[in-house]
């Protein structure tokens, strides 16, 4: 184990890949000049030893997606970034009709075998065009796969199966986690697709969350631990697909819910989550699930209208509260 | 062309408005570079002329559409700097009341319809706004959309020059080529010299101006402004210029050398060329420059005596009341 | 020149897209096949012209209007038909249906219900072809209706910037489903090549009804693209006839169907092809009456296979959804 940040860690989980398999090839905008919206392709293409591996694209983000579907159907295994994930909404029908359905609707012909890199989520004050969390769009289409790693380890883990899975895979980054650093395997590894993790173990309330939202839950448990509450904490991973089995175990264990994410909470991931518990673990449960997310507003830019669209580890403490009340 | 003869009060003008340009850019750099002010911002330093030329040749009841880079835009439409600053930074009398900040300032009173933090999303909006103003409102009113040589690679910009030659839109392209995609040089990611080449696939005039001469670039516009207004449909002007600045404050730059920047900085500073134009002696211009540095130093003044919007009033403008 | 095998497989071509597309309209308006089906009748030359050039590791993008692509590009006809019907047995085991029809060993990437949608797919198949060195070049066939869409645009300037062997084969039919260009509604520029002038990109103007001035032109451009002359990309704008409605069951309000039925009679692209070969010698009427009717009895027998044949199973609805 070493500590490195999510950036470091990432940028090695493309390394590696791309030096493994040469059919992955990375395209974004501004991938060369800073090394991407984040910096975290800095010298890739030197690194693996073939620049032309890591292309420079015009402002065209239909084209980038569309290229890659095209590539990934001819056998090539793109990873492409989208800078922030305001930039999806542009390429919605790529990604919906002909990422997510070409190789169902021709009868298993084809692999769209690529990888969409979506820095997302509210830094600061970036304003309302740059700072959406956009997974629940993603994961209401059948034939993509929506992934959404929590830490260092957790990112290198998932993308280099993200890479390595033969499905399109939306990637969603929170932008604060590129600095965020972390124990990292030293050795060769992959976290399967699909698979929650139970991020702390507790016997009073399941907090269920994905991404950034897994530090801030664990930090507000390490709280409600002071308070003698014991908290547990399933990190999802990837919302499509979700892995119910961790989730309703954790439930029946528990019998309290708390679902959070920093997504505008009408019609979010937690909507999904909470009708299925309520659907298959109704009897196992003791208060109702308590959902939190942002609020029903584009994000302000003003810091502290901003920080009111935050879910942060108080709002999480406080919806236990509820829970438990 | 008949030459245009300048009067000083129209010259004095023109070289204020890019010298509070040049005044508000420097301030919040400085500002950002500083910590007082989060976020994205993105400077129009060097690329003045351009805003200012164009605008000149509007009526104030004509619309633009910005960009990311749209502070310029919107001094040289008529924008109070006040109220701006205030903006940038987050207030309550702020121009969109804090709710949008550097890349979604709006002032509609004056026809700007918004900077976009989306690149290249404002084409087809300059074309409804002309298409509203031609066939439903019936008045002569024009459409400007502004954008950077990155964004002309946005399927966007195709259809927006489709729809506004197709249908003889007032509109007007004003393609800023300021050889910069962000951190890409605009070659590497276009196979044309010149994106004005781009008009001949959609049977319009495409025009190239020298974008650091405010005079050229007003000259071009108002001659594509009269085609358009007289009903003759859109233009496309392509304005050759430079980023001077990083793609936004704090920009490391891994793409290119300073030096280089300072140079072409040296050699093209569109106020520098006003200047040697000797239509106003330099004394004015100093004159002119120390009143627009003072009035940016009481507009930064202003938006930091303004409070943050009311957490009350957090989901107010999500809907229509 | 051409060799009498050449022509009579050229001719086979455009004869059995022509039959196979009068069937699926048949059959449409019969009610014995459903969904939308849009026919390539009138435009043959363009496909079979074109596919003529290509080899079979070469991509195409298709479009709403594929069949004549697919079978130019060399897929066989009883799935095609099959997977019109729905059938398990159809190129796509019957989930995609007339506007999804895709043959990978073919080189055909897929039509689209998307207009508009095959412009980046085919820039990215080019990419693919060039970092796995194949030498493949791809090409896209799109309506001149689609060449308004953003993603024409994004994609000929990313094969040109990157200079990829891509091929933008414009089929002008002059007419945009219900909206024809001569109302001018849909573009100031009439000639719709000028475009490859922006991207800097080798462009040509045929006419869509002669097949070889089709082959001709696209001849140039694949030897352009394989050879990495210039960007390698090209753009052949190929001026056709549709005419029938948008659609099976298109009553055409916006136009009068029985002169847009006319001019196309008057200038139908395969006895066009038959009255250039019989006055230059190259073949006998006897020659093309033979191809009619093997191609008929094809085509019947695709049909019949069609008909024979089941739906898929249940236990299919989500098979290759996922892996």
């Amino acid at each position: 184990m070493s500590i490195k940040t999510y950036k470091e860690a990432t940028w090695e989980a493309m390394k590696e890949e791309m030096l493994r398999d040469p059919s992955v090839y990375a395209m974004a905008e501004d991938i060369i000049g800073n090394g991407g919206s984040m910096g975290h392709y800095i010298g890739l293409g030197q690194a693996v030893g073939d620049e032309n591996r890591v292309l420079d694209a015009p402002i065209s983000e239909t084209a980038i997606v569309a290229s890659a579907v095209g590539a990934a159907l001819a056998g090539m295994r793109p990873v492409i970034d989208m800078r922030f994930s305001n930039c999806l909404p542009v390429c919605m029908d790529e990604l919906t009709n002909q990422a997510a359905k070409s190789r169902y609707m021709f009868g298993g012909q084809g692999k769209v075998h690529m990888v969409v890199r979506c820095p997302d989520g509210i830094m600061k004050m970036q304003g309302a065009h740059h700072t959406d969390c956009l997974e629940a769009w993603f994961a209401h289409v059948p034939g993509l796969q929506v992934v959404i790693p929590s830490s260092p380890a957790e990112g290198k883990g998932l993308l280099k199966s993200a890479i390595r899975n033969d499905n399109p895979v939306i990637f969603f980054e929170h932008k604060t986690l590129f600095k965020m650093e972390g124990e990292v395997p030293e050795e060769e590894y992959t976290i399967p697709i699909g698979k929650a993790r139970v991020a702390r173990d507790g016997k009073d309330v399941s907090i269920i969350v994905y991404g950034v939202m897994v530090s801030r839950a664990l930090e507000a448990a390490k709280v409600l631990e002071q308070e003698g509450v014991s908290a547990e904490v399933i990190d999802l991973r990837t919302v499509s697909p979700w892995d119910k089995e961790t989730v309703l175990a954790s439930v029946r264990k528990t019998g309290r819910v708390v679902v959070a994410h920093e997504a505008v909470r009408q019609c979010g991931f937690g909507a999904e989550l909470s009708a299925t518990i309520g659907e298959e673990a109704f009897a196992s449960l003791k208060t109702p699930v308590v959902r939190i997310g942002a609020p029903f507003v584009p994000i302000p830019m003003s810091p502290h209208l901003e920080d009111m669209c935050r879910t942060l580890p108080k709002d999480i403490i406080s919806a236990v509260k509820r829970v438990l009340s | 062309m008949e030459k245009i003869v300048y009067s000083k009060e129209q010259a004095r003008e023109l070289y204020e408005k890019m010298a509070t340009i040049r005044y508000f850019e420097a301030c919040i750099k400085h500002d950002s570079l500083a910590g007082e002010i989060p976020g994205f911002v993105h400077l129009y330093i060097g690329e003045e002329a351009i805003a200012t030329g164009v605008c000149a040749a509007l009526r104030q009841d004509d619309m633009i559409e910005s960009t990311h880079r749209g502070h310029g835009h919107c001094i040289a439409k008529g924008a109070d700097v006040n109220r701006m600053m205030a903006e940038i930074y987050g207030k309550e009398t702020g121009l969109c009341q804090g709710r949008g900040g550097s890349m979604h300032i709006a002032d509609f009173s004056i026809g700007m319809l918004g900077a976009n933090g989306v690149v290249g999303g404002g084409y087809n909006l300059a074309a409804g706004a002309a298409l509203a103003n031609k066939a439903v409102l019936k008045n002569d009113k024009v459409s400007v959309v502004f954008f950077g040589d990155g964004a002309s690679n946005r399927g966007t910009f195709h259809e927006a020059m489709n729809v506004a030659s197709a249908w003889k839109l007032p509109v007007i392209f004003v393609n800023e080529m300021n050889c910069w995609a962000s951190t890409t040089p605009y070659r590497a990611t276009c196979n044309v010299e010149n994106i004005s080449d781009r008009a001949k696939g959609y049977h319009i005039p495409g025009v190239i101006v020298d974008g650091q001469d405010v005079f050229a670039v007003y000259e071009a516009a108002k001659a594509a402004v009269e085609r358009a207004r007289s009903g003759e449909g859109p233009t496309l002007i392509e304005a050759k210029t430079y980023r001077i600045e990083g793609h936004f404050v704090g920009d490391p730059e891994l793409y290119r050398k300073k030096e280089e920047t300072l140079k072409i900085f040296q050699d093209t500073d569109p106020l520098r060329i006003f200047r040697q134009k000797k239509i106003l002696p330099d004394a004015e211009c100093n004159e002119i420059e120390a009143r627009c540095e003072e009035a940016i130093r009481k507009a930064k003044e202003y938006a930091l005596s303004c409070s943050y919007p009311d957490a009350e009033s957090f989901m107010k403008y999500v809907y229509v009341d | 020149m051409f060799t009498k095998e050449e022509l009579l497989s050229y001719y086979t071509t455009m004869v059995q897209i022509r039959q196979f597309d009068l069937e699926a309209k048949r059959a449409r308006e019969a009610g014995e096949i459903l969904g939308n089906v849009h026919v390539y009748v009138g435009e043959e030359a363009i496909a079979t012209g074109v596919c003529a050039c290509l080899n079979t590791t070469d991509y195409i993008e298709s479009t709403h209007r594929g069949h004549g692509h697919t079978i130019a590009k060399g897929a066989q006809l009883k799935p095609m038909m099959a997977e019109l019907y729905g059938k398990a047995t159809g190129s796509c085991h019957g989930k995609g249906g007339s506007q999804h029809i895709a043959d990978f060993k073919v080189g055909m990437l897929g039509a689209n219900g998307i207009v508009g949608g095959g412009f980046g797919l085919a820039v990215g198949a080019a990419l693919a072809a060039r970092y796995q060195k194949t030498g493949a070049i791809s090409v896209v066939f799109f309506g001149d209706g689609a060449s308004n869409r953003g993603t024409f645009h994004e994609a000929a300037n990313m094969a040109a910037a990157w200079r990829l062997p891509v091929i933008f084969v414009c089929e002008n039919n002059g007419i945009a489903c219900s909206t024809p260009h001569s109302t001018g509604g849909q573009q100031a520029v009439v000639d719709l090549s000028k475009r490859a002038l922006g991207y800097g990109m080798e462009s040509y103007v045929v006419d869509g009804n002669d097949f070889f001035s089709v082959y001709g032109a696209m001849k140039r451009l694949v030897k352009r693209a394989r050879g990495g002359e210039g960007n390698c990309c090209g753009f052949l704008e190929c001026q056709t006839h549709r005419p029938f409605g948008h659609i099976v069951g298109d009553v055409q309000r916006y136009r009068d169907p029985t002169q847009a039925k006319a001019q196309w009679e008057a200038d139908d692209c395969i006895k066009n092809f038959e009255r250039r070969c019989i006055t230059a010698g190259w073949l006998e009427p006897q020659d093309f009456e033979a191809v009619q009717r093997a191609v008929s009895e094809t085509i019947e027998q695709a049909r019949q296979f069609a008909i024979d044949s089941p739906y898929p199973d249940k236990s299919q609805l989500f098979t290759d959804l996922y892996d």
